[in-house]
This record gives C-alpha cells, sequence and structure tokens, in this order.
C-alpha cells in the first residue's frame, strides 16, 4: 500500500515541523506558564516520533514521566514564583545576536557532517523486533548495575531535593 | 514500518538541539533555563532511540540508555527547581543575571 506509506511519511515530518515550531515556542514566548504548556506539547510530539521509531514503551515513559511529572513540577515553580515575570521585565538577556550565529554555525557544521557521513544503517537491525519483554531482560541481565545506580541516585536526588526546598525550620532549644 | 531516512532524524533532533542551547543561553529567568534544558536531554534521546533502531544489533541498548537519560532528567528538573525556589525565598530573585554574589 504506498499511498498509505507515502502519508505516514508525511504525518511523520509534519509531527517534526510541529515539534519544533512548538520548541520554538518554549524559548520565545515571555509568560514562562505558556513555555511550559508548549514544552508539554513538543513532548507529546516526541512520544509520536518514539512510536514512528518503534519504541512504545519508551512513549508510554516519556508521557508519564515528562509530561505528567516534569511539566506539573514545572509548572509548580512558576505558579509560587510567578509574579515576577510582568510585562515590563525584560526576559531575554542581551546576548541573542550572538547565540544566534553561533548556532547558526553549529547546525550547518554538524548538518554538512551528518549528510556527509555514511550511516551503517544495517537491514538486520531494521528488522529487529524490541519487545518491552527484552528491553526488561537487558535491564535486569546486562544493565542492572547502571540501574541499581540510578536507583541511588533517585534516592538521593529525593532526600536532597526534601532538604533544600523545605523551610528552615527555627532552632528549638533542647 | 515507516522508513524515514536516519539523517532527517539527525537533522530534526540537532536542530531541536540547537533551540534548546538558544534558550538556555538567552533566557534570563532560571525556570526558563532549565525548561530549554529538557529540551536539549529530549533531543539527545530520539537520537538514541533512532540510532538503536537503525544501526544496532542488540536493538534493546539505546533504549536502555534513553531510559537512564529520562531518570536523571527528572532528577535534575527536581533538584533544579528545589534549588530555584530556595533561591527565590532567600533572594526575592529568579532572574540568572541578579545572582552576582560568586561573581568576580
Amino acid at each position: 500500500m504506498p499511498i498509505l506509506e507515502i502519508a505516514a511519511k508525511f504525518g511523520t515530518y509534519a509531527v517534526m515541523a510541529v515539534i519544533l515550531i512548538f520548541a520554538l515556542g518554549v524559548v520565545t514566548f515571555r509568560n514562562l506558564f505558556h513555555c511550559a504548556l508548549c514544552l508539554a506539547a513538543a513532548l507529546i510530539g516526541t512520544a509520536v516520533i518514539y512510536v514512528v521509531l518503534q519504541a512504545e514503551y519508551l512513549a508510554a515513559i516519556q508521557i508519564l514521566l515528562y509530561v505528567g511529572a516534569v511539566v506539573t513540577l514545572i509548572i509548580f515553580a512558576i505558579m509560587l514564583t510567578e509574579h515576577l515575570a510582568g510585562k515590563t521585565a525584560r526576559q531575554n538577556n542581551s546576548q541573542s545576536l550572538l547565540a544566534i550565529v553561533g548556532l547558526l554555525g553549529f547546525v550547518t557544521l554538524l548538518a554538512t557532517l551528518i549528510l556527509k557521513t555514511p550511516w551503517p544503517v544495517t537491514p538486520t537491525a531494521l528488522q529487529a523486533k524490541n519487545s518491552v519483554m527484552g528491553l526488561g531482560k537487558a535491564l535486569m541481565g546486562t544493565y542492572v548495575f547502571p540501574f541499581e545506580v540510578i536507583s541511588i541516585i533517585l534516592i538521593a536526588a529525593l532526600i536532597g531535593t526534601v532538604v533544600i526546598a523545605k523551610k528552615d525550620a527555627p532552632e528549638e532549644p533542647l | 514500518m515507516i522508513v524515514l531516512p536516519l539523517s532527517h532524524i539527525l537533522i530534526f533532533s540537532l536542530v531541536l538541539f540547537a533551540i534548546g542551547v538558544y534558550g538556555a543561553l538567552v533566557r534570563r529567568n532560571i525556570i526558563g533555563i532549565l525548561i530549554s534544558i529538557e529540551l536539549m536531554l529530549n533531543a539527545a534521546n530520539i537520537n538514541l532511540i533512532a540510532f538503536s533502531k537503525y544501526t544496532s544489533l542488540s536493538p534493546e541498548t539505546g533504549q536502555i540508555f534513553a531510559l537512564f537519560v529520562i531518570a536523571i532528567a527528572a532528577t535534575a528538573a527536581a533538584v533544579g527547581l528545589a534549588i530555584v525556589l530556595a533561591l527565590y525565598r532567600v533572594r526575592k530573585t529568579v532572574q540568572a543575571d541578579e545572582v552576582n554574589l560568586l561573581k568576580w
């Protein structure tokens, strides 16, 4: 079914374009709350790209963890500090032009490199099925040590976050 | 399966990464900088998954590292926002260029 395939291809390119537009919104909007909403939209679009690349589990994790948790956290932080971002406050520093010029050079250089590199795209890899079961087996087998390190990092970050963010209690006499 | 050329996906994630770098460089609000960093990590994740799909012989590897990146990004966001809240409580500002006590 070539028509269906072509439609899917153009759909993927359209999703990519939408993600880039939302990403531009993330860095240009003045109101940080709008930025956070654009970030959520861009992250959902990225989950769609994951589905296209046959990483369905990663797409689910992306939506649960990023859109569910991280964006909520960011919105809370914005609401707790909101009133500083008034209409008159400058949102950008004075280095926009320099940053744009430098990044254009960076993108041109890397895009040339990407287009010139002969990527070893193997048909066996394209055919390979990756299942959630294989992912779980690899996580509990080959990659069990990094997995445990991640759990230590998570608990350390959890405790550290609570300690940093809580109010300093006044010293109580014993 | 939809077969896009690998280079198109790489260029897409390159542009996404560049947009994130732009935001991290020019934003004054620290929360804005953190949001831009999330965009950059996201672009890196797309690259990891694309490479694992197109070139690797064990397709799980790239996905597992993307999983690790997502976990580290979540902790980074949590700790970063906690620091922002503590800073706001002490200094009453979230603008990166107003926090210059340790700058020479």
